[in-house]
């Protein structure tokens, strides 16, 4: 019963914030992200802020971050942290960089983008040109029974828009670099849409950082369109204080032939989760989903997939790593749903952790769901500790038992990163893993004033 | 060098080293043999810090110092090297990396500088030659799809790396075919000087063809039971573990 009066509150708490909000949101927007508007916060408020009753957040409770009072998107202030602190979080490589403060599109470095490829605010598309995104805004994240992104939708104003026209390959690493920053306790709201056309291929590395020591909850949701024989490489990073909390929701859409390699690495953050939606609309897909996660002191990470075979002949593989030190906790759902005309799939999911410590723990859910008689699929999890014969090994040459732990935790993310093509972002994530297995990130997150 | 007084070792409340003796002077090669389960490897791993067991009674002291308080990583700058008997494969360490941290590690301890990525390359090249190691191995992971022979060859590679004080060798000769034995041997040999000691825990004969013991012990039910010189070795390979079994059981 208590838990009933405490979800309705804090609905209510979100409910009187949109109220206020409305008439801001509904003047600084187009038409095109204000129709959903009206329907998505009934969606919100229908589903009510979840509780770990809801079986899809059981493992990851949300009701006493909105013990605080956010104020509910607040304007840009990352004026106390200087740039070469931010740089210190963000992995270095040869990209086009791109910039978002507070969920809005600030700026970016485009003198060399090729030409077709368009890279700005979602805000300013839908005001100027409506038709680019009329066919995709919305279309994946309105069927979906999430809450948070019915909230998302509510709230939306800005976030970047990517369009990647018909057979352009985009040579160039597109380094999307979302800053949050304020003076108080913050709720922001993001929204992204990329379309990507028939043949071209993009890779996209998005990177959340955050800036100040006040409590933020983010609420970022992301659609992706993927059409016929397209390739995308879509890596999300994330490097924020504890006192994040966040919510990144990704939707994808595959259309035929295309091929999708998504990475989720979770280097540091408060209370965070990932979700990870995949249609596969389209015969034929290639689909691997990626994720490294670290988590120590009371971080929790919570990694939810699913991926729908909707269509024959598509493969899928997910593969997502955690290792919990100190007090973490950790989730993984990976829901494979083959469909009943989804007939040659092959769909196989593994999630394997490495607990350090007594007190950390990690939930892990594989599952499988097959509605078609003629496919392959697997999944497994498994939870464990460092191997002590192999630590031994190792100190047995001289090195340090700290050291050597170390490098069994990065090498337990070893299979993962070798995933990632680009040798320039494969060295620059290991050295920030590294740091962070070192504790170096430590003091450059959590001593900013 | 290395004194072991009266080494009494338990696991799980079973004895198994009841009272080892065992002095061993620079430069010298002792070789210890045994039939299966006589407490061989328990040795190696008590001398190394292999944590598991629990040591009930005596002492050891290696360089003056008691050694059974040292960590194993302290052990190992100390100069104490260990070639197991099966090596471990550890996927996602390379094993360029490795090497480094674990060089540089005795170096430190030394007084010394790091090496630099080049001099380490150069080391690394010059000691490859001396067992035949291919480079492929060395840009994978630690011991990760190595042959059996690859892996022990791996051990050796490490062993003139670090250049130990005290090396011990586990059934080094196990799963060796005639050539990679040679080879393990003839980096072993390359390795000898007036300073260093070696530790040969075998099983058979067969590796001290090669690696020419100064001392043979025969270790039994916990107990060296004989001590003597290389010949003692070829009596064994003739007659077998039992004559020393009814010798002792009786």
């Amino acid at each position: 019963m208590s838990n009933l009066i405490e979800k309705t509150d804090y609905s209510l708490k979100i409910a009187a914030q949109f109220n206020d909000l409305k008439v801001e949101l509904i003047k600084q927007s187009s038409d095109l992200l204000n129709e959903p508007r009206k329907k998505a916060f009934q969606n919100f408020i229908a589903g009510g802020l979840p509780t770990l009753k809801n079986e899809d957040y059981k493992y990851t409770n949300l009701q006493p971050l909105f013990s605080t009072d956010f104020k509910f998107n607040p304007v840009f202030s990352g004026k106390a942290f200087p740039d070469e602190d931010l740089e210190k979080l963000i992995p270095q490589i040869n990209s086009t960089r791109i910039f978002l403060e507070n969920g809005c599109f600030s700026n970016g470095f485009f003198s060399d983008l090729p030409k077709g490829i368009l890279v700005g605010s979602l805000k300013e598309t839908a005001a100027k040109n409506p038709e680019r995104i009329r066919n995709y805004y919305n279309h994946l994240t309105t069927e979906n029974n999430d809450p948070l992104v019915a909230l998302n939708t509510a709230f939306a104003t800005d976030g970047y828009f990517i369009f990647i026209p018909k057979n352009l390959q985009v040579e160039k690493n597109l380094q999307i670099i979302n800053i949050l920053s304020a003076e108080t306790d913050s709720y922001f709201t993001q929204r992204n849409l990329v379309v990507v056309e028939a043949g071209a291929s993009v890779d996209i590395f998005v990177c959340d950082v955050a800036l100040g020591s006040k409590k933020y909850f983010a609420n970022q949701s992301t659609e992706i369109f993927i059409g016929e024989n397209a390739s995308v490489n879509y890596s999300y990073f994330r490097n924020q204080p504890s006192g994040v909390a966040g919510i990144n929701s990704v939707f994808i859409r595959q259309e035929k032939n295309s091929v999708l390699k998504t990475l989720t690495a979770n280097l540091y953050g408060g209370l965070i989760r990932n979700n990870l939606f995949i249609e596969l609309e389209g015969e034929n897909c290639e689909t691997g989903l990626y994720g490294i996660t670290f988590s120590d002191q009371t971080q929790h990470v919570d990694n939810f997939i699913r991926v729908n075979h909707n269509k024959p002949h598509c493969n899928s593989y997910q593969l997502y790593k955690n290792v919990l030190d100190g007090q973490s906790t950790g989730a993984f759902t990976g829901r494979i749903h083959v469909k009943r005309d989804a007939q040659k799939t092959n769909a196989f999911q593994r999630n394997n952790n490495l607990v350090l410590t007594d007190e950390a723990k990690m939930f892990t859910k594989p599952q499988l769901i097959i509605d078609a008689d003629d496919v392959k699929c697997s999944h497994g999890a498994t939870v464990g500790q460092i191997d002590e014969e192999a630590l031994f090994y190792l100190r047995s040459r001289g090195i340090p038992e700290k050291e050597a732990r170390l490098m069994m935790t990065h090498a337990f993310f070893h299979e993962v990163l070798q995933q990632i093509k680009s040798e320039s972002l494969r060295n620059s994530l290991n050295g920030l893993i590294e740091k962070r297995l070192g504790g170096e990130q430590n003091s450059v997150l959590e001593n900013q004033s | 060098m290395l004194s072991v007084k009266n080494l009494c070792v338990s696991v799980e409340g079973k004895e198994i080293l009841k009272g080892i003796n065992l002095e061993i002077k620079p430069g010298e090669v002792h070789a210890i043999m045994g039939p299966n389960g006589s407490g061989k490897s328990t040795l190696a791993n008590i001398l190394t810090g292999r944590e598991g067991y629990e040591i009930t009674q005596g002492e050891v002291t290696y360089m003056g110092k008691n050694l059974l308080e040292m960590a194993p990583e302290d052990r190992a700058n100390e100069g104490i090297f260990l070639s197991f008997q099966y090596p471990v494969e550890i996927p996602g360490v390379p094993m360029v990396s490795f090497l480094k941290a674990a060089v540089n590690e005795h170096r430190k301890h030394r007084g010394l500088e790091p090496l630099t990525a080049g001099e380490f390359l150069k080391l690394m090249k010059e000691k490859k030659e001396l067992v035949e190691m291919d480079t492929q191995l060395t840009n994978r992971s630690v011991n990760e799809g190595f042959s059996g022979g690859e892996k022990k060859k791996n051990e050796i590679f490490q062993m003139a790396l670090l250049e130990p004080k005290l090396a011990i060798l586990d059934e080094t000769d196990s799963g060796l075919d005639i050539d990679a034995l040679k080879i393990v041997a003839h980096g072993v040999n390359a390795l000898k000087s007036p300073e260093r000691s070696t530790i040969v825990v075998t099983h058979y004969q067969r590796l001290l063809d090669y690696i020419i013991p100064d001392f043979v012990h025969v270790l039994y039910d916990g107990r060296i039971v004989k001590s003597a010189g290389k010949e003692l070795a070829f009596e064994l390979e003739e007659k077998g573990y039992d004559w020393i079994k009814k010798e002792n059981d009786n």
